[in-house]
């Protein structure tokens, strides 16, 4: 994509609000929206962009590029909604069969995706030999039947980052069985080492193509009606960017783009590179750490609806307090009266009390009227709840004794006091209720490899030289100035226990868009 | 002496277990996570274990101390079929020409403490409350049967396809290098049973009671508010330090992944800092340059939050742990044992000081 940058647009579809943000090509904010997300998304969408795209000062035909971060993904596998239906195939067979595909998926989750799992033979050794040849005819037996009562085709093969030759050829067989048209999505392009959680994974990739395409055409729809066909990105885990054609196909990479772009929205409105993030929404709050003005990473496999997964994603503490938990006598949350709140809320002349409720009676924010003075005691009582919860929040994520600031972001954000402890200050930046869709407009592009390599006569330092230079050549392919990329990451594992030196490594690099 | 009543091994007690043997892996043994699902699995289909003491058993009994060898990284890729327990067994069988009537693993540390359990499943055998490690050591000869004088071969080794080797070698250091290197022509990873005994010879040469001890470990950290704590109470562990890991560094030599580890001090321990020496396991820690405990006592990095041990390939920057020592076998602690695997064994050159000394 050539397209010089001129004005680019940020939007963050989250579980309550879609925001969208206009940014100019120096950073500046030029106009921001923040509008309830629909149920068909498409709503949300259109009403966000609308609204910044009228602005004053927005000139809609300069608008060159979009990104677009969502946590719809994850709320779809959460809630199983919008599903497809997946072959699952594993490519592994006679290795691998002491634990077969989806052995610890809910049932609920396994029976809404699934149309069946094989293990068939094939698959490499870490050193790409063959485990078995890739046997054909299984899959054909396999995917017959199937033939018409499937949305996609999973395929994960057995050291598929040493090479993907097996899924390859195994994707040519599927297309044969099932014509051009069917999904079908390949291990080696979701996940990493770690046979389990790529496999999942991939299986939840294909589940999701729908939900992706859903929300990629409400975008397209919501740009042509303002006659825009820009440059269109999607936001990854890691708080960069995928290219639109490359995230409809995977969707899995969208998964936890929300929190990434929240905290690197939060670096860019504070300019710290360093400190604590507290995004607040409808329903929870998300603890989080910036190091070096990138979101910390979580070193544990990360569940996404039960399922174990091998995705980095940023370090969070979660908890259930949100502008909209619902204040009872048993406490605050975890319920929420979420995108409901303009109507349910006291201070809206609702009946539920909330914690927006209890902020506007502590005096922490001026919203609609002053809810009635009976409630006031289990307001306040809630309130002190909620503060306790996320101090104690605040001090899981710390690293380090002593104070620290927190940035404070997200709609919610109204609900944390002026003082926590722990906190050495609460820094509140301007337009901090879109720094969701901030981070997504400022993004960088990223490539990323993660193999295994033979340290041969070549030895280490050319090894290393190839991976940077797969990792930059990934992150240009993507879209990145190949000017700019840098390597932002590079992790070197060595293979234990083996006489012939092997090596693992993890190279990401990132990049701003070429403009 | 009897160590453990008859008990059972299900799908229920896995969780335990995997936490038991992770602590007592040293940072090494293998991740349990999968040998858990691989476990889980065989049970599901073939019922529960029975886990028995060795007295229990007939005295000419043949039993089968086995385990996986090979790379961490390849096992979490390349998992195993159902087969190789049988197959080791049917090796075994045809070269000794006696039935095999209990499994054992060889090493309770990590995944290995966990995995032939599958296997005890699938063949419908008792499985033996003892290993032969009380731990994870990285090579094969540092087992407790080297100690007692018990020969190593013949040691059978198989893969997921069904190719069989049987070794016999001069000594343990000789099947340390054969099997090694069998193990990457199977492609990274292999199953083996080795040290091939009568349950008369294990009572006298083998960690007596270790899949109970772990199952204990395992328990004490079930929801604990302070996992160090729960440890010092259950198996004596003392606190090296809490704090964060600051710097990780690993290079490969002579087929091990050799490294070191440091934790800054937190909190009451601020200003500290710990060296971890690694060798697949967790060696020494050293902290001002002096020993705070050394192999072969256990030295383990426990997440400071969930108090689960992590392994050393997961060691990571940033993490925040504490890191643990507690005592070896007795064993270990003897001449022989010193010799096979203390400090000199791993290329220090300072002798061996137990754990409780060092923290005196």
């Amino acid at each position: 994509m050539s397209t010089a940058i001129d004005l680019r647009l940020g939007i963050d579809v989250g579980g309550t609000n879609t925001d969208a943000v206009v940014l100019d090509r120096a950073d500046g904010l030029v106009a921001k929206a923040k509008r309830p997300t629909t149920a068909d998304v498409s709503g949300g969408i259109a009403a966000a962009v609308d609204a910044v795209l009228s602005a004053p000062g927005v000139e809609p035909s300069r608008v060159t590029h979009v990104m677009l971060g969502t946590t719809h993904a994850t709320n779809a596998v959460l809630e199983r909604r919008g599903l497809e239906r997946v072959a699952v195939v594993r490519i592994g067979r006679p290795s691998t069969t002491s634990v077969p595909p989806l052995m610890m998926w809910p049932d609920d989750l396994r029976v809404a995706v699934s149309a069946g799992e094989a293990v068939i033979g094939g698959g490499l050794e870490f050193d790409g030999r063959e485990i078995v040849p890739l046997d054909g005819d299984e899959l054909r037996r396999f995917l017959d039947p199937l033939a018409g009562s499937v949305d996609g085709v999973a395929l994960t093969s057995v050291f598929t980052s040493v090479s993907a030759e097996h899924e390859l050829a195994a994707e040519a067989i599927v297309r044969e069985v099932m014509g051009d048209d069917i999904h079908v999505s390949l291990s080696h392009e979701i996940g990493s080492v770690g046979l389990l959680e790529r496999e999942n994974a991939t299986v939840l990739n294909a589940a999701l193509r729908a939900v992706a395409v859903e929300v990629a055409g409400a975008l397209g729809t919501a740009l042509a009606s303002h006659g825009l066909e820009p440059a269109t990105f999607f936001a990854q885990n890691d708080g960069t960017l995928m290219a639109l054609d490359y995230a409809v196909s995977h969707p899995m990479l969208t998964i936890g783009s929300g929190p990434a772009n929240s905290l690197r929205g939060a670096a860019y409105l504070t300019g710290l590179r360093d400190a604590m993030v507290a995004d607040v929404g409808g329903t929870s709050t998300d603890v989080g750490v910036l190091a070096n003005g990138f979101p910390r990473e979580s070193s544990a496999a990360v569940e996404i609806g039960g399922i174990r997964t091998n995705f980095r994603m940023p370090d969070l503490v979660a908890i259930a307090v949100g502008g909209g938990s619902v204040i009872s006598d048993d406490g605050v949350g975890p319920r929420s009266v979420g995108y409901r709140l303009p109507d349910e809320a006291l201070v809206f002349g609702g009946a539920t009390p909330t914690l927006t409720d209890a902020a506007v009676a502590a005096g922490r924010a001026e919203i609609g009227t002053a809810p009635p003075q009976a409630h006031h005691a289990s307001l306040m009582a809630g309130l002190e709840r909620a503060d306790g919860m996320l101090a104690d929040a605040v001090d899981r994520v710390k690293t380090a004794r002593g104070d620290r600031p927190l940035v404070v972001v997200g709609g919610g954000s109204v609900l944390v006091p002026d003082r926590l402890p722990g906190v050495s200050e609460v820094i509140r930046p301007p337009h901090h209720d879109v720094a969701n869709a901030i981070g997504a407009a400022i993004a960088a592009v990223s490539g990323q490899i993660d193999r295994i390599y033979h340290v041969g006569e070549s030895g280490r330092d050319a090894l290393l030289a190839q991976a940077r230079e797969e990792a930059r050549d990934e992150a240009v392919r993507a879209g990145a100035d190949p000017e700019r990329v840098e390597i932002v990451e590079l992790e070197e594992l060595p293979l234990a226990y083996l006489t012939t030196p092997s090596v693992r490594m993890r190279v990401k690099a990132a990049g701003p868009l070429l403009s | 002496m009897r160590h453990n009543a008859a008990m059972r091994i299900d799908v229920d007690t896995l969780p335990a277990l995997a936490r038991g043997c992770s602590v007592l892996g040293a940072g090494g043994g293998g991740d349990t996570y999968v040998s858990v699902l691989a476990c889980t699995h065989a049970m599901r289909e073939c019922g529960p274990v029975d886990l028995v003491d060795l007295d229990d058993l007939p005295d000419d009994g043949l039993i089968m101390s086995c385990g996986g060898i090979g790379a961490p990284t390849v096992s979490i890729e390349k998992l195993g079929s159902e087969r190789e327990g049988e197959w080791l067994r049917e090796s075994l069988e045809e070269v000794t020409g006696r039935p095999v009537v209990a499994v054992m693993a060889a090493e309770i540390g990590g995944g290995n403490g966990i995995h032939p359990i599958s296997w005890a499943a699938r063949m419908r055998l008792p499985f033996v409350d003892a290993d032969a490690m009380g731990r994870a050591f990285p090579e094969v000869q540092q087992q407790t049967m080297e100690i007692a004088g018990i020969d190593p071969s013949p040691c059978a080794m198989t893969d997921e396809r069904g190719n069989r080797v049987v070794i016999r070698t001069a000594d343990g250091h000789w099947l340390e290098r054969l099997a090694r290197a069998a193990a990457v022509e199977f492609g990274g990873t292999a199953s083996s049973a080795e040290y091939p005994m009568t349950a008369a010879q294990a009572r006298g040469a083998t960690v007596r009671g270790s899949v109970s001890h772990a199952l204990r470990i395992g328990r004490a950290l079930e929801a604990p508010d302070d996992p160090v704590r729960a440890l010092g109470e259950a198996i004596g562990a003392v606190l090296l330090l809490h704090g964060k890991l600051t710097d990780v560094e690993r290079r490969v030599a002579g087929g091990f992944v050799r490294g070191s580890a440091t934790v800054e001090g937190l909190e009451g321990h601020r200003g500290r800092l710990l060296q971890l020496e690694i060798q697949n396991e967790n060696l020494v820690a050293l902290e001002d340059g002096r020993p705070r405990a050394m192999v072969p006592d256990i030295i383990t990095v426990l997440d400071a939050e969930t108090g689960h041990a992590i392994h050393t390939e997961r060691l990571r920057y940033g993490q925040r742990v504490s890191v643990v020592a507690f005592p070896c076998d007795p064993v270990w602690r003897t001449e022989a044992g010193l010799a096979l695997a203390g400090p000199g064994a791993f290329g220090y050159e300072f002798g061996y000081v137990p754990v409780e000394e060092l923290s005196a």
